[in-house]
């Protein structure tokens, strides 16, 4: 096999990895390849047929598929090489990387290697649903991809469990295609996806959300017959007593999102186990040189717009360790209290501006996120609303951070 | 009257609340921009939503090509249009923008494709 010298490797041709393939060519990296698993580029947009996207990034409301193909045609324009139908199986902390593709294996040596791979949704297995196991259970992105991709109805009689957007958007999606969509359940105590879709795919149709309760059985054994379901304690245990049925030939699942991180593993890239996606500095750089993450493969973001300007952020950083093969040390680690479940990144140099990302465990109103280092507050950010469904972004100037000692974020 | 109000303009989804007599309204807050207002004025009146579907597609690398509207339609207009949408069929290529059903029942928003679907067989 003869071995293919690239400056970068991008693997994966969605949102990500083509917004940082443009980026890098546009900062002269122009020996770079994509490697993409399906027959197209466009990732997960392509089966993303609603609009709504591109609001920040284009000022107008594009479908999925439009907002991809802005960046799929500038890949064509700028004749950055694109591999399909190519699946990498390797990837080596040397950032050697392997993939089976339509011409046989195809093994690159890169300067860097750019994870953009996206997420994978939980499913039944991992949330443990008691009961048989009939047809009839997919995840959202599955029904998704039968009625968008392949033309093929999943169900007549639906139940969602979970409050995720994309849950949401197929109810609303499945209801305009004659199914009945009966009832949203979610386990939390707050719905889990963006508030104006609560609005226009669940309040438009008259699809009621039930908050606190989560499904306790799955009945039926070729077909799905029907689910109970039961209001949960603070604790997320079933109340007993409180169970009520509902037949159905459908259950959607939209019960979270994981960082599809399985390559990053076998690079010896450190995962964080609150985002599962990789530990990376200011540069998203991971902790193996040279190997960068940014998108839904880093963290799960709520807008593809900020997986674009993420991607072009690590472009920046890419270019620069190509050029000058090496990146300043990033030692001060970023901390957080209770209140918020992880940032990205997660440790910087200080000698650089940087976007911080989190997102907050719970729902508050009129809070502040204050930065802090050795007791001073360097920044505070007023909100009128903090919601773990939306991602919080404050930018940071990174002279500001004047000693090595750990920063806390914190929610007060 | 107060009502609340969910802005779905944009994903910020201001909770917006607004003091309203009749289809006028009186005072707002929560809208942290001007089409928050234009939103609860449109609500108001007449609401109007975008929906996003898919036309099935003769001779193409996918079966079906997705389609939007170009301008949101009266919301109690939906079904109306998913019908009208569900009657066509097209023959591949079908391009990105294409128009696919123009002034759909005279609602002054047309249907256009939202992807391109070149001829071939089923990829």
């Amino acid at each position: 096999m003869t071995v293919i010298k690239k400056d970068v490797v991008i693997i994966g041709g969605g949102s990500a990895g083509l917004a940082a393939a443009v980026q890098l060519r546009k900062k002269g990296i122009s020996d770079i390849v994509i490697l993409e698993r399906e027959k197209q580029l466009g990732g997960i947009l392509r089966q993303c047929i609603h609009d709504g996207f591109g609001l920040a990034r284009f000022k107008e409301a594009l479908s999925g598929p439009e907002y991809s193909q802005r960046f799929i045609d500038e890949v064509e324009k700028l004749g950055i090489e694109t591999i399909t139908d190519a699946t990498v199986i390797d990837i080596t902390s040397e950032k050697k990387v392997i993939a089976a593709s339509k011409s046989g294996l195809l093994e690159y040596e890169a300067k860097a290697v750019v994870l953009t791979m996206g997420c994978r949704e939980r499913t039944r297995g991992a949330i443990s649903i008691p009961g048989t196991r009939p047809s009839g259970v997919y995840n959202a992105g599955v029904a998704q991809a039968y009625i968008n991709l392949h033309n093929t109805m999943v169900g007549k009689e639906v139940i969602i469990l979970g409050s995720g957007d994309i849950g949401m958007i197929m109810a609303r999606r499945m209801t305009l295609e004659g199914a009945k969509v009966k009832a949203v359940f979610e386990i939390q105590p707050y719905p889990s996806g963006l508030p104006r879709n609560i609005e226009q795919c669940l309040n438009d149709y008259n699809i009621p959300l039930y908050l606190s309760h989560t499904i306790t059985k799955i009945k039926g054994h070729s077909r799905l017959e029907g689910i109970t379901v039961s209001k949960v304690d603070e604790n997320f245990r079933p109340i007993p007593g409180t169970e009520k049925d509902y037949a159905c030939d459908t259950l959607i699942l939209s019960v979270g999102l994981i960082p599809e991180n399985e390559l990053s593993l076998s690079a010896g890239v450190e995962l964080d186990n609150r985002t599962k996606g990789a530990i990376v500095d200011e540069n998203y750089q991971t902790n193996v040189e040279g190997i960068f993450a940014a998108g839904n493969v880093l963290q799960v973001h709520d807008l593809v717009d900020f997986v674009s300007i993420e991607a072009e952020a690590l472009s920046e950083s890419v270019a620069d360790y190509v050029n000058k093969g090496k990146l300043s040390e990033c030692c001060i680690n970023i901390t957080t209290d209770s209140n918020i479940n992880h940032t990205i990144p997660q440790k910087i140099s200080g000698a650089k501006d940087f976007k911080l990302s989190m997102r907050v465990r719970k729902p508050f109103k009129n809070c502040e996120i204050h930065v802090i280092q050795n007791d001073e507050v360097i920044k505070t950010v007023k909100l009128k609303k903090a919601i773990p469904a939306e991602m919080i972004q404050i930018k940071l100037e990174g002279a500001k951070f004047k000693s090595p000692d750990d920063i806390k974020v914190v929610v007060r | 009257m107060i009502k609340e109000y969910t802005c779905i303009i944009c994903p910020n989804g201001c909770e917006i609340e607004a003091k309203i007599e009749g289809t006028t309204i009186l005072e707002i807050e929560g809208a942290t921009c001007s089409r928050g207002k234009e939103y609860v004025e449109q609500e108001l009146i007449n609401p109007k939503r975008n929906i996003a579907t898919s036309v099935s597609v003769e001779g193409g690398i996918l079966p079906l090509v997705s389609v939007r509207l170009t301008k949101s339609i009266p919301k109690e207009r939906i079904f109306d249009v998913m019908n009208e949408i569900k009657k066509i069929k097209l023959k591949a290529p079908v391009t990105i923008s294409q128009v696919v059903i123009k002034n759909v029942l005279s609602l002054d928003s047309d249907v256009i494709a939202t992807k391109n679907v070149v001829e071939g067989s089923n990829i």
